[in-house]
């Protein structure tokens, strides 16, 4: 499946400048490691050493907030839009 | 981005992330560019701190903190946000099972009427410091008040944006300062999403997205004020409302800070956390005491605290089991019963937010975390005046009567005694 990723701007120093980025991958999971096996940098940013993601680091798929559908097992379709956003405050 | 001349009078302190401690220089973005933590500003440890008594000769606003607010030099916006009543509520004391307590009254901040006012003032200083013309937030609706109003002060365009079923009063309390004011149809976790793409993009000062690490800072005056008023001394026990979870965070270590200053000698306060049922992840991860918090979808009238992935949720959590402290929830049912008690004991009316922060104390009495020489201060963050909806139905109606002294006297005489 081919997912297009949205990096915050504060990574973008790890992509060559790249905004997005387009991977592929059957679930979150798959495209994140997709993603950091291309970025070697920006792997650690977007999860742990056991593979998880960090609680300050929330990912969306066609903005949903994947901790609710399942993490990084969550299944992508082709074309499905993802976008990581670090933790912010409340209001 | 558009931006427009430094201001000379101010400037922004440098960062640090509480993760890693990669150190930043003063900059609009809160994350850390080495491992997406959270930045905090950098203040000189060598830096003079004032006594008391040069406190006491300021000015009566959050200001009179300056060495402990993340700006140098002198800001331009909201000089006068801060410095609220500490209201001592004798009749609430026995209820608590408690010795005396007070509401630290954040219903009555300049100008907006919540404590949004204090993050927000340090906030829009910062956007001075980096030259930026255009502030906004993603709110719950007591922020977009508070941005809303000072941004019309400083003369700077805003950009708000809002879940669609905010209550009347916070949407015409925002919208009356003719700022962008966009609902977005969705939750605050939704819209907050939404507003950490739109900083990215445009490049303006969201004061809770990438002006958040300055922002921050202005929650701690709540706790300084509470100990200059409490005659330069802690309480034993603070409860905090918790939305993000930043406010009882920073309310540890405001503490703490003038307690390493020499300000204030003795124990830190207890710090205890309360939240509405219906969206209560701060308090079930306090509960669990595993570190992880899981995100929640609110289902609750109290919608200035419906934060179901608050990003400080997890600082909140351990702040609160580090003071010794602990967190509750309380249902909407219960939260309704707090806000009349409130105005009943203290003559203090408060919003949704306010009503959980006393029905939990009282869940927290109840759970027999309180003492009995305790001096508890209540925050109360907001104005009932911007929630009345949650009311409908809990009030009586009043009687109508002819313009006759007659029918007075009879309702007088059918009144019971003790309300007379």
């Amino acid at each position: 499946m081919s997912v297009t990723l949205s990096l915050p701007a504060v990574l973008t120093r790890l992509t060559d400048g790249a905004r997005t980025i387009e991977a592929s991958g059957a679930t979150v999971g798959d495209v994140v490691s997709d993603v950091a096996g291309r970025f070697p940098q920006l792997g650690p940013r977007l999860r742990d050493e056991q593979g998880n993601p960090y609680s300050f680091v929330t990912f969306y798929l066609n903005d949903e907030d994947i901790r609710f559908t399942g993490g990084f097992a969550t299944v992508v379709r082709d074309g499905d839009e993802l976008i990581i956003v670090p933790a912010i405050a409340g209001g | 981005m558009t931006a427009v001349a430094v201001s000379p009078r101010v400037r922004a302190l440098p960062l640090r992330c509480r993760n890693c401690g990669a150190e930043t220089d003063a900059a609009p973005v809160a994350i850390c560019a080495e491992c997406l933590g959270p930045l905090e500003p950098r203040y000189d440890a060598a830096r003079r701190l004032p006594t008391r008594e040069e406190i006491a000769s300021r000015g009566p606003s959050l200001w009179r903190y300056r060495e402990w607010l993340p700006l140098e030099g002198d800001p331009p916006y909201s000089p006068d946000t801060g410095f609220t009543p500490l209201v001592e509520v004798p009749r609430l004391a026995p209820l608590l099972g408690v010795a005396r307590v007070w509401v630290k009254n954040d219903a009555v901040s300049h100008p907006s009427l919540s404590f949004k006012d204090r993050v927000v003032a340090a906030a829009i200083n910062a956007a001075a410091a980096f030259g930026l013309d255009t502030v906004g937030c993603a709110s719950t609706g007591n922020l977009a008040n508070a941005v809303a109003a000072q941004a019309a002060r400083a003369g700077l365009p805003a950009w708000i944006f809002i879940p669609d079923n905010l209550e009347y009063g916070k949407v015409v309390g925002t919208s009356v300062y003719a700022p962008n004011l966009v609902r977005i149809r969705g939750t605050y976790d939704d819209v907050n999403r939404l507003c950490a793409q739109v900083a990215d993009r445009f490049g303006w000062g969201i004061v809770n997205v990438n002006l958040r690490s300055y922002y921050g800072e202005g929650s701690k005056t709540f706790a300084f004020e509470i100990a200059e008023q409490l005659g330069w001394r802690f309480p034993t026990a603070v409860v905090a409302p918790m939305a993000g979870g930043s406010l009882v965070s920073k309310l540890g270590k405001g503490f703490r800070e003038f307690l390493s200053a020499g300000l204030v000698e003795g124990e830190l306060p207890r710090l205890y956390g309360a939240q509405a049922s219906g969206c209560a992840p701060i308090v079930r991860l306090v509960e669990r005491g595993d570190g992880q918090l899981i995100p929640e979808i609110p289902d609750t009238i109290a919608r200035s605290i419906a934060i179901g992935s608050p990003a400080d949720g997890a600082y909140a959590a351990e702040s609160i089991r580090q003071s010794g402290g602990w967190a509750a929830s309380v249902s909407d049912a219960e939260l309704v019963r707090g806000i009349l008690l409130l105005a009943e004991t203290a003559g203090i009316f408060t919003e949704t937010a306010g009503g959980v922060t006393l029905a939990s104390a009282l869940e927290l009495a109840r759970q027999g975390h309180f003492r009995p020489n305790d001096e508890v201060v209540l925050c109360i963050t907001g104005n009932g005046l911007k929630t009345v909806e949650a009311l409908s139905g809990s009030l009586g109606e009043a009687p109508v009567l002819a313009p006759r002294l007659r029918d007075v006297a009879d309702l007088v005489a059918r009144t019971s005694p003790s309300s007379r």
